[in-house]
């Protein structure tokens, strides 16, 4: 009988735990957005800070934040696909393609704090890029570039070899059947990621704070000339993006709403999570279903 | 020249498309190598600039308490002693991963034996969306909700270890929590059927089969989530308090070396001797990721000898 008493002790305890995990997490999410839902108008998304008075909005750092997820994807998004196809199927099974693999291990596994600081180093002080949305893209590049390639080549490695020897057994090329064939059938797992990616790039602060700097100067939103120095497109001016902002309003202190600014900040930060996290399953299942024409059952 | 014989004798179109691709290729990938190494050639030849230019001492900097690196001591040696941050760093990560240890594996146990189908419905979406939270979300939710309530409970500032071991146990649960489920489900169903069959009860089976067999798995992810613990900055900043001091009792300000990093590298000038030795915290950080990685990568090969 102490075992069965034991399996049952057991259970309830199970149980416990999931549901503490699941109230802990829950709170959680409720929290943020109750807390910061209702400061989310249009007016807080569109006005720019304001360091020593209430009431100002998050508009310039939520620009700041999708601009630079763009160009950070722009570079990230061609290294990765080349560099995930040139693992799947080039590289040979020795001592150097291990060496790669171990490489890009240790890059996903580096705190991004240091991973900023190798930035700032560079791009910030040797490159003369100063804090700007360059420095912090390629720096978000190379924190991102390891997790999107590894990415790139299990999607890939998924496809069945099949249509590899069917693309060779056609006369095409490796390149050929692999840009052709290979990719656009792996092209749903590798969205996803891509999605996935993206919505890690668009909170990430630690690695930005000395990358693209913790100021967001006005903008002038009718001059789109990227050369103009308050142009929004102007990719050499610093940009504080939403998550240095919770932040630094957070660690200094001075804005008397801090906490009313930080709690409607984190709160679109959560619904663009989870917009990402929703259109990254949507997108691959849609992908999936246009590219393999598997869908539309009964159509 | 005869068309033919100069279509055998040129590179046709698809060879040449072929080595432009795996050109294209092999430079994408050895970008990515040569940026590994500029990494741990930039932060080392900054990290240790303190030990060889300003011939401060190794066994000084690790086993110090004063942190005032603008000030001299007595024998007019600078005060660099990394010991409260690295005690600060240390601490709050066991202390996290043993919190979330047993909730993580309790969740994973749960979700993948005992109720499968209302764990995926429920907690495996929470989880996966929990992952992609941004950190700074979570030391603003620490600075907002654990530091008062603490500040409440234990009296003090309610800064310290064990706000930053609450903030850091929240954010390390559902990444552990998933590579957990990861590893129970890799377990074969005849491990299980077996057991049972031979009379075990549902909780003999998971304690006695299941997860031993997926220790090295489980192994992986307690790991994996110290090492992201350890490597956390902004939420552990926000809440530890970044007093350079030896923590006295778990709710007195501390600070871990990614906090005073943090902190500091903005306020000191390039090549002077309190950067230095902010660098050689990054140092620090380096060579514990790697740890960390090797420490993965040895699990990983000890449970694959298993047969």
């Amino acid at each position: 009988m102490k075992v069965k008493r034991q399996d049952k002790v057991a259970t309830v305890i199970l149980y416990l735990i999931a549901g503490t995990i699941i109230l802990v997490l829950a709170s959680l999410l409720a929290f943020i957005l109750i807390q910061g839902l209702p400061h989310v108008t249009w007016h807080f998304l569109t006005t720019p800070a304001r360091s020593f008075e209430a009431g100002g909005g998050i508009g310039i750092q939520l620009f700041n934040s999708f601009y630079l997820l763009v160009l950070a994807m722009v570079i990230s998004v061609p290294l990765s696909l080349g560099a995930g196809i040139y693992l799947s199927e080039y590289a040979k099974k020795n001592w150097l393609t291990s060496l790669i693999r171990t490489a890009i291990e240790i890059l996903s596994s580096l705190p991004s704090v240091v991973v900023g600081l190798f930035g700032f180093l560079i791009f910030v002080i040797q490159f003369k890029f100063g804090f700007s949305i360059l420095s912090g893209a390629l720096v978000l590049t190379v924190f991102n570039l390891p997790l999107l390639t590894r990415n790139v080549e299990e999607s890939l490695a998924s496809i069945s070899s099949m249509q590899r020897e069917a693309g060779l057994a056609l006369g095409l090329s490796r390149w050929e059947t692999v840009t052709r064939i290979i990719v656009p059938e792996a092209l749903p797992g590798i969205t996803t990621g891509m999605i996935l990616g993206a919505g890690r790039v668009f909170g990430e602060a630690a690695a930005l704070i000395y990358t693209a700097g913790q100021s967001a100067p006005a903008l002038d939103f009718t001059n789109w000339n990227p050369f103009y120095i308050a142009s929004p497109l102007n990719p050499l001016r610093p940009a504080e993006t939403l998550a240095v902002h919770i932040w630094k309003i957070n660690s200094e202190g001075i804005m008397p709403d801090a906490v009313a600014v930080s709690a409607g900040a984190s709160a679109v930060l959560i619904i663009a999570v989870l917009v990402f996290n929703l259109s990254a399953r949507w997108f691959g299942q849609h992908l999936y279903q246009k590219m393999t024409g598997s869908g539309k059952k009964g159509a | 020249m005869d068309p033919i014989r100069e279509s055998l004798l040129k590179k046709s179109h698809q060879a040449k498309l072929e080595r432009r691709g795996r050109l294209l290729g092999l430079f994408c990938i050895s970008l990515i190598v040569v940026v590994v190494a500029a990494i741990f050639y930039f932060v080392a030849s900054r990290g240790l600039a303190t030990f060889y230019h300003d011939k401060i001492n190794l066994w000084d900097f690790l086993t110090k308490q004063a942190w005032n690196p603008g000030t001299k001591d007595s024998h007019g040696i600078p005060e660099v002693g990394a010991l409260p941050m690295i005690v600060g760093s240390f601490l709050v990560t066991i202390f996290a991963a043993l919190v979330a240890t047993p909730f993580a594996i309790g969740a994973a146990i749960f979700m993948t034996e005992i109720s499968p189908r209302r764990g995926m419905q429920i907690l495996k979406p929470v989880t996966e969306l929990l992952v992609g939270i941004p950190s700074v979300v979570y030391g603003f939710i620490g600075l907002t909700v654990v530091v008062p309530v603490i500040r409440y409970l234990f009296g003090g500032t309610g800064f310290g270890i064990l706000a930053g071991t609450f903030v850091l146990f929240v954010m390390i649960l559902p990444t552990v929590t998933s590579m957990s489920v990861d590893a129970l489900r890799a377990v074969p169903r005849h491990y299980r059927e077996a057991s049972l069959a031979l009379g075990a009860t549902r909780w003999q089976t998971i304690y006695k089969v299941v997860l031993r067999s997926s220790l090295p798995g489980l192994l992986t992810a307690i790991v994996f989530g110290m090492a992201r613990a350890f490597g956390e900055a902004l939420a552990v900043q926000m809440v530890i308090g970044n007093a350079a001091l030896l923590p006295h009792n778990l709710v007195s300000p501390a600070s871990t070396l990614t906090s005073i990093l943090t902190m500091g590298i903005g306020n000191t000038i390039m090549g002077s001797l309190e950067n230095n030795a902010l660098w050689s915290l990054a140092l620090i950080l380096l060579l514990m990721s790697l740890v960390f990685n090797l420490l993965i990568r040895l699990i990983g090969r000890k449970g694959a000898l298993k047969p």
